[in-house]
């Protein structure tokens, strides 16, 4: 009784995976834009686990576990950046650096 | 009962992620994700991940969370100019948006039909001895790429995070 269909998890995954993209491309603010990217990071680990659930096997988690790896060591290398920007250009506009596209 | 605490736990998720992306202040940005996140980990208890679950706590709102709130705080982010932004993104985004999820809704109704349930307890192989011996075994070369991959995060933040830029 009471059996949540597999189809809503991966909705929800969906749903907070649009809303990710959404912050990421309207946002202006650096640090927003990262944490829209984390978003994104969850949304994409809710899928891995439901999908392990779906198989009965363990190996959807592992992915989950090493996606969580590679964003801790990816908000380490972005949050330095995100200092150093800041040191340089005093601003945490993503439209103020855009020097590389000009 | 599985079906209310997914329905409360996905609620408070969505919530908080739209909370995410519209807050102008970062901070309030920060604590909406990890709004988002303490509710993805029910949600994984739910699907039998325990490991995972426990991890999204500690390493996700725990670690991360407390890293992007620092540098938040360090750099004084105030709220975001609004002025400046594009304006076919406001008129376009919204629709595309809400076409691609109709997309990603349509496809995920027709792979995986209404017979496909999950409830608590139904999959019991996501403790942290089954996902250790995973791990250790099956997965050790990634691992070990991984643990490579953390020790140049950590000389990567130092070097990029240092006073002196010359």
């Amino acid at each position: 009784m009471g059996s949540v269909p597999i189809s809503w998890f991966l909705t929800l995954s969906a749903v907070l995976f649009a809303l990710g993209v959404a912050g990421f491309l309207f946002r202006r603010s650096i640090i927003t834009v990262f944490m829209s990217i984390e978003l994104m990071l969850n949304a994409v680990n809710l899928s891995f686990v439901t999908f392990s659930y779906q198989l009965k096997k363990v190996d959807g988690h592992l992915f989950s576990f090493f996606v969580m790896v590679v964003a801790a060591a990816e908000a380490a290398v972005g949050l330095a950046i995100i200092l150093t920007v800041f040191r340089n250009r005093k601003t945490l506009n993503i439209d103020d650096v855009s020097s590389m596209k000009d | 009962m599985d079906v209310v605490i997914f329905l409360i736990f996905a609620i408070i998720a969505v919530a908080c992620a739209i909370n995410v992306v519209v807050q102008t202040h970062p901070i309030s940005s920060a604590i909406s994700l990890v709004g988002v996140m303490g509710s993805l980990a029910v949600i994984y208890l739910l699907l039998g991940a325990e490991f995972i679950a426990a991890a999204q706590v500690i390493v996700y709102a725990g670690a991360i969370m407390v890293l992007f709130v620092f540098v938040i705080m360090l750099l004084n982010a105030g709220a975001e100019a609004t002025k400046g932004r594009a304006p076919m993104a406001h008129l376009l985004g919204p629709p595309l948006l809400a076409a691609f999820l109709g997309i990603l809704a349509f496809v995920v109704r027709r792979l995986f039909p209404r017979e496909y349930t999950a409830h608590f307890g139904g999959f019991t192989h996501g403790t942290a001895k089954d996902v250790g011996r995973a791990l250790f075994t099956t997965y050790l070369l990634p691992f070990e790429a991984a643990s490579v991959l953390i020790l140049i995060a950590i000389i990567g933040a130092v070097v990029l995070a240092r006073k002196e830029m010359d």
